[in-house]
């Protein structure tokens, strides 16, 4: 199982180390840095590094490294599932997950990843349990911790452990029942060069934020549950209710929480939204090449699209840019070679453009490669695979709960080749 | 306020400092010094001196200062063991507490303090929390089980643990079956033989059950040891696969992978006329789909296996082609995954969406992607014979972008090209030849011109080009050399008037000027041939070349199906089985994918159901001794070993005489090799030769086995050869061998195998210091080189007088093995009965005295299962073997035989074998072993074992 865990920076420093089985000496990141040397970027280290006695299993989140030892066959996807959710409970309890913050809330950090394993095994890694045990870091209960002699160490036994749902806890109350269901999806897609779809795919989630007092037992249904054919539910979701009726039948968790994943594949027809009319040339470093592009609406269904972001990463040789957008920023930076271009919300009668000219680098030549334009954007009150919400009704509960659900969709990793 | 102050304090004075605060009367302050305690502890300073002073904070009331005290001893118990004693009577009184979270807290910490002397405590609170009322004391109390197996594995078998722990299996409560068989498999992991996880329908029903309702890491324990077990027939698998379904929706990524291994492996008893079958292929790709939206870390962990399953069934994402397309962000370790399964995944109905993206990545930035993607072309190419020539235009039309690597790598391709199409592609010959230039990598330049040579006939120029090549011939790389030859004889066979002095030239650089033996060898090959017969040398030379395979990077199927049972483990990012990278002496279990029941009559007729079952029943486990590297048996990908190695040596023996004779005959057969580079020494030639070094020692051996034709007792048991060093280790060296003592003399009978495409040459042999001194007493002696696809037997006499270092495990021996090639180093384990020395016999009285003069300490017990012997044979065995029975005596129907032996370096090893004769149901025999040594018990064990069980 899990025999330690290290997180290191960027730059290379060990800043702090946990063991749940007997020590390991730290040297053991040696062939960590080794392979971090040979990867050119942070993201191209691989999560799997044999060392002659361990087992490096690393992701990297938030410009840290979390490398796992594990010295036996262990499931990789197991370790590596741990340790994301780790990263999820850092950012669950302190906001934001940083190097300054987990050093500024060490003991908390300590005490969270000692009861997320016990000799390697997972223990409570529910956020909703880990809160009970260990409550959160908050202005107001430091002060009130300092004054009076509390801890933020819960006493009691988190009721929820032991029950058949374990992922609530008993005795819940609220003033104001409300109970809010977000639909969100990011639509993954490549555009080739003529504008015609490569692939394109949606990933959905319903994301919940459910504040209901006792047990409530929830059903939600779909106006075209047939749309869900590749999902991945909340422990909390019944199987077999979804198998036989295609509905949604639970006991929610308390408070936030990912009630299901899903994902629309590349079969499918899938609407894109927006298209990217672009001329990029570039030239021998004696004259100047003529780079335009423009943003425009596709499939919207009558929605606006917001947010818009273009970015794009300029091949070496490029020394400079000298670009004049319709409207929104841009910024080019020379060092990193990254465009980027802020647009904001598009407006159909008169598309975005950014229009300029490129210079490259004295004696460069023409560049092999041409660049690849992400796009991030969002479309509100739009769930692009059509997918609905009929109904959701409560049992179990005298109350009348407060229901509310929104619809969104993203760009996920949305490219368009040149 | 927050937690970075107690990092901030680094002045000289600071433990000193913590010190007072820890003993102060305030419980704030000393809280507040346990968490700067705990930081220091952290960021790796050494606060250890604190030890006294921590410990006394551990009698509170304060939760959070429990466990801060408690986080602290786990540190620094190791070192300061006496000091942790002061804590075990915390401990007990805590694991009394009504609270159910403070006593499972108290057995938690007390099983991760490494001190032995504590864990004599834990015990007898271990046992009550195993039993306590409370599941959540329960499932932690499993756990503990598993970390004190670590500590002190006797101990948790001598106190019943693990009987304990087996019941937990049938706990109400699934979130304690789920840790009962995490704990489990974690203790059976360093058992492989033990049978701890006993898996019959019932508990697979209980696991099945607990299964839906435990917490997702649950799940996965439990989906792993669903995948041991091994169904008696399809109707159970099927009944197994369609509960475990549902797992596939899960939003745990490893706990999806975890079903798909369940499913992929009694999917393999299903019959594919069932319409349940195809309901399953189809649900199985949503969810690998799935896996590919997530972090880019899991995303390389599912494509690995991916990997693996598109080879196994390809049918699954057969249609799921554009999920593995690259977007340009992705890590460069996803981005190679996804291509090599695009390439998996090609037919002729998708090649031209996997071309277009093809030729889309080569003109990315990465030059280690672009190298692949083009390469990937050319296996496209070969492996959908209709898409051929598109590859070929999009690889032309990459050369046209004249970017440097990728026209050498396409170069490198097109040559692949053309050993599978031969005479359809030679048009684009002239756009090659106009990058010759630009070429500076050996594989490319060898590409090039091979191609040059091989179509000297239709290459106008081909003479000039090679003569270009050749002005700088000692600078070129061997590749480049060896190619360059071979391409001019050809040239000098297809066009003989105008290049006679080129080849002269090359023939005189390669033989006269050049040190490279191989270069040089086939060098004075070609000019002999060509002064001799040309006729020959043309039919030689010029021979038709096999084709290459579709395709040659395809996983043995062998190995592809052990691996499905290895799904989601480390074995699978590797594609290695466990034994080829798991660390330690221990055995390892080996997998195997269920046998495919007959379809539906097998369920009506009871007489077949049982026939595919005992197969199943009994895992292959090899025994411990049979060594970690046994089981790479499997992975041999040669024939396998032919009859008894002796008499394949002596037959051999008579081969020598034709040395002389069948040459030239010879050699006119062989055809010119696959890739063109195994030129050196023909097979057949070199293969007399090399038995040269066999004779001598085969004879002996001969002798000796006459004799104990014969039935006198010399000779040990000789464990079959096992593969110690893997083809695929070791560059195309295979090794296989084993142990034997005959005579007094120990010898290490080995059997090299040459499975690359290169001759071998200069073997030699050298062996680490180990336990017992063992050393070769003679040079490895391999009398010729060794060609491709030949099997050479030696035997290396052994001596036990090198330098002695003690080993772990005991009988480990590491050995280096040199050729021309590299160096390879493996290690073995020998049995240990080939270092009983014949003069073992101990004297009765002497026997009596020595057994009671060692203490009772030294004494081990074994048990030899299912060992159907009765007193004489057993008796001859061990006989033969070098042990010799003293006396024997019958006590209440059983047979006791007091038997000694005696190691090569003098140690004295007593032993009482107790047997039961007449009794078929109690076939096991026990085995009391009395030793100076305690450590050589277990292999001397594991030594009567192999003896009396083969």
């Amino acid at each position: 199982m899990i025999h330690s865990l290290f997180l290191i920076n960027s730059s290379g420093d060990i800043f702090l180390e946990k063991h749940w089985k007997s020590v390991v000496s730290r040297s053991v990141c040696d062939y960590f840095f080794e392979a971090q040397e040979r990867a050119t970027e942070a993201e191209n280290v691989p999560p799997v590094i044999p060392t002659p006695h361990h087992y490096l299993l690393s992701v990297y989140r938030h410009k840290i490294f979390f490398v796992a030892v594990i010295q036996t066959e262990v499931p990789p996807l197991f370790v590596i599932e741990f340790l994301h959710r780790v990263v999820d409970t850092f950012q669950d309890y302190f906001g934001v997950c940083s190097e300054p913050v987990i050093k500024d809330n060490v003991v908390v950090v300590y005490e969270v990843l000692e009861e997320m394993l016990d000799n390697g095994f997972p223990l409570a890694t529910e956020s909703n349990i880990l809160k009970e045990l260990i409550k959160p870091p908050t202005i107001l209960r430091t002060v009130v911790n300092t004054i009076t002699g509390s801890t933020n160490v819960g006493d009691q036994l988190p009721t929820g452990q032991l029950s058949v749902v374990p992922w609530r806890r008993t005795g819940v109350k609220y003033t104001n029942n409300e109970a809010y269901f977000d639909v969100v999806e990011e639509i993954d897609a490549i555009i080739d060069k003529s504008g015609s779809t490569v692939t394109a795919e949606i990933q959905g989630v319903i994301d919940a934020c459910v504040k209901l007092t006792g047990m409530p037992d929830l059903t939600l249904s779909f106006m075209n549950p047939r749309l869900l054919d590749d999902v991945s539910f909340h422990p909390c979701v019944r199987f077999k209710r979804w198998e036989s009726e295609r509905i949604l039948s639970f006991i929610p968790p308390d408070g936030n929480f990912r009630l299901l994943s899903y994902h629309v594949s590349a079969q499918n027809l899938v609407a894109i939204p927006v298209y990217v009319k672009h001329s990029i040339n570039f030239r021998d470093s004696s004259s100047l090449g003529r780079f335009e592009i423009t943003v425009g609406p596709k499939q919207t269904m009558g929605k606006t699209i917001e947010g818009v972001i273009v970015t794009s990463q300029m091949p070496k040789g490029v020394l400079n840019m000298s670009l004049t957008p319709s409207q929104g920023t841009h910024t080019f930076d020379p060092v990193t070679k990254m465009l980027s271009w802020d647009v904001g919300k598009i407006n159909p009668q008169k598309l975005p453009s950014l229009k300029g000219t490129t210079s490259l680098q004295a004696g460069a030549s023409k560049p092999d490669e041409n660049p690849t334009i992400n796009l991030q954007f969002k479309i509100q009150q739009l769930a692009i695979s059509g997918l609905k919400v009929n109904r959701l009704d409560m049992y179990g509960e005298k109350y009348k709960p407060f229901k509310g659900i929104k619809y969104m969709t993203k760009a996920g990793k949305f490219q368009v080749r040149t | 306020m927050t937690d970075s102050k107690y990092f901030t304090t680094t002045k000289k004075g600071e433990i000193f400092e913590l010190k007072a605060e820890l003993n102060s009367d305030k419980k704030e302050k000393k809280k507040e010094a346990v968490k700067k305690v705990i930081a220091s502890m952290t960021v790796g300073k050494d606060v250890s001196a604190l030890f006294p002073d921590v410990v006394n904070c551990m009698q509170t009331d304060n939760l959070e200062l429990k466990k801060l005290v408690y986080l602290y001893l786990m540190n620094y118990a190791k070192s300061q063991p006496d000091m942790a004693i002061m804590a075990v009577n915390t401990f007990v009184k805590d694991c009394e507490d009504p609270n159910p979270l403070i006593r499972a807290l108290a057995v938690r910490t007390m099983g991760c303090i490494r001190v032995d002397k504590i864990t004599e405590y834990l015990c007898e609170p271990l046992r009550k929390c195993l039993k306590d009322e409370d599941p959540y004391v329960r499932k932690t109390a499993a756990v503990c089980v598993a970390k004190l197996h670590d500590i002190n594995a006797q101990l948790v078998e001598d106190q019943g643990f693990l009987d304990t722990l087996k019941d937990l299996i049938s706990d109400s409560n699934p979130m304690v079956v789920a840790n009962a068989v995490a704990a489990l498999s974690e203790i059976a992991e360093s058992h492989p033989s033990s049978n701890l996880l006993d898996l019959n329908p019932q508990s697979i029903n209980k696991l099945l059950t607990a299964l839906n309702e435990c917490t997702e890491w649950g799940q996965i324990f439990i989906l792993d040891c669903l995948a041991n077990y091994m169904p008696k027939d399809d109707r159970e698998a099927q009944s197994i696969c369609e509960r475990v379904t549902p797992r596939l929706s899960h939003a745990n990524s490893a706990v999806v992978l975890s079903a798909v291994k369940v499913l992929m492996k009694f999917m393999e008893m299903l019959s594919k006329d069932l319409d349940y079958y195809g309901t399953l292929l189809k649900k199985l790709a949503p969810p690998l789909v799935t896996l590919l939206s997530a972090e880019p870390e899991l995303q390389y962990v599912a494509l690995r296996n991916i990997n693996l399953i598109v080879q196994k069934r390809p049918e699954i994402l057969k249609h799921e082609m554009k999920v593995f397309f690259v977007k340009y962000n992705d890590p460069i370790y996803v981005k190679l995954e996804k291509l090599d399964i695009m390439i998996r995944l090609a037919s002729q109905a998708n090649i031209a969406q996997v071309l277009a993206e093809l030729k889309e990545y080569a003109t990315e930035v990465d030059v280690d992607f672009v190298r692949k993607a083009v390469r990937a072309i050319g296996r496209c190419a070969i492996k959908v014979e209709q898409s051929a020539e598109r590859c070929v235009s999009t690889l032309l039309d990459l050369i046209q972008t004249k970017v440097n690597y990728v026209v050498q790598e396409a170069i490198v391709v097109i040559k692949d090209i053309f050993r599978k199409y031969p005479n359809k592609y030679e048009s684009v010959i002239a756009t090659l030849c106009e990058n010759l230039d630009s070429l500076d990598e050996p594989e490319a330049r060898a590409a090039m011109i091979w191609i040059v040579g091989e179509y000297a006939e239709r290459i106008d120029n081909a003479d000039e080009l090679l003569e270009s090549f050749l002005e700088g011939f000692h600078d070129e790389s061997t590749q480049v050399q060896l190619q360059l030859l071979t391409a001019i004889v050809k040239l000098f066979l297809k066009k003989p008037t105008e290049t006679q002095e080129l080849v002269q030239q090359v023939l005189s650089l390669a033989t006269q000027d050049s040190d490279n033996p191989d270069l040089r060898d086939r060098g004075y090959i070609y000019w002999r041939l060509l002064s001799t017969d040309p006729v020959a040398a043309k039919e030689v030379v010029l021979a038709e070349k096999p084709l290459i395979s579709e395709e040659t990077d395809l996983i043995e199927p062998t190995l592809l199906d052990e691996l499905i049972c290895y799904i989601g483990t480390l074995a699978s990012v590797y594609h290695k089985p466990p034994s080829a990278f798991v660390e330690g002496g221990r055995g390892v279990v080996h997998k195997s994918l269920p046998p495919r029941t007959a379809s539906s009559e097998s369920t009506e007729s009871p007489e077949t159901a049982p026939a595919g079952a005992p197969s199943g029943d009994q895992p292959d486990v090899i025994p411990a001794q049979g060594d970690l590297l046994g089981d790479l048996l499997n992975l041999d990908l040669g024939p396998p070993v032919s009859g008894p190695p002796l008499a394949a040596s002596s037959i051999q023996m008579g081969a020598v005489d034709l040395l002389g004779g069948g040459l030239d005959s010879l050699m006119g057969d062989e055809p010119e090799g696959i890739g063109d580079t195994n030129f050196g020494v023909p097979p057949a030639a070199a293969a007399a030769p090399a038995r040269l070094g066999a004779p001598i020692s085969s004879g002996l051996s001969d002798l000796f086995d006459l004799t104990s034709g014969v039935g006198t007792l010399s000779g040990s048991y000789v464990a079959p050869k096992a593969v110690w060093l893997p083809a695929m280790k070791a560059k195309g060296l295979e090794i296989s061998g084993t142990f034997t003592r005959q005579v007094g003399s120990i010898s290490m009978d080995l059997q090299l195998t040459n499975k690359a495409l290169q001759v071998m040459t200069d073997f030699a042999i050298q062996f680490n210091r180990n336990s017992f001194g063992l050393a070769p007493a003679a040079p490895l002696q391999v009398h010729a080189p060794l060609s491709p696809n030949q099997t050479v037997e030696i035997s290396l006499p052994l001596n036990t007088v090198g330098s002695v270092m003690k080993m772990e495990p005991l009988n480990n021996l590491q050995v280096a093995v040199k050729n021309n090639i590299d160096v390879f180093y493996f290690s073995t384990l020998y049995p240990l009965h080939v270092l009983f020395v014949e003069d073992g016999k101990m004297d009765r009285q002497m026997f009596l005295a020595t057994w009671k003069d060692i203490p009772n300490e030294n004494e081990a017990q074994f048990q030899i299962r299912d060992c159907p012997l009765n007193t004489e044979a057993a008796s001859g065995k061990l006989q033969s073997s070098n042990i010799f029975t003293i006396a024997k005596r019958n006590v209440e129907g059983q047979d006791m035989l007091y038997q000694s032996l005696k190691l090569t370096n003098g140690i004295w090893v007593l032993a009482e074998l107790r047997i039961q004769p007449g009794n078929p149901s109690f076939m096991d025999l026990e085995l009391s072993l009395k030793c100076r040594a305690p450590e050589v018990s277990q292999h001397v064990y594991q030594a009567y074992e192999t003896i009396l069980k083969n």
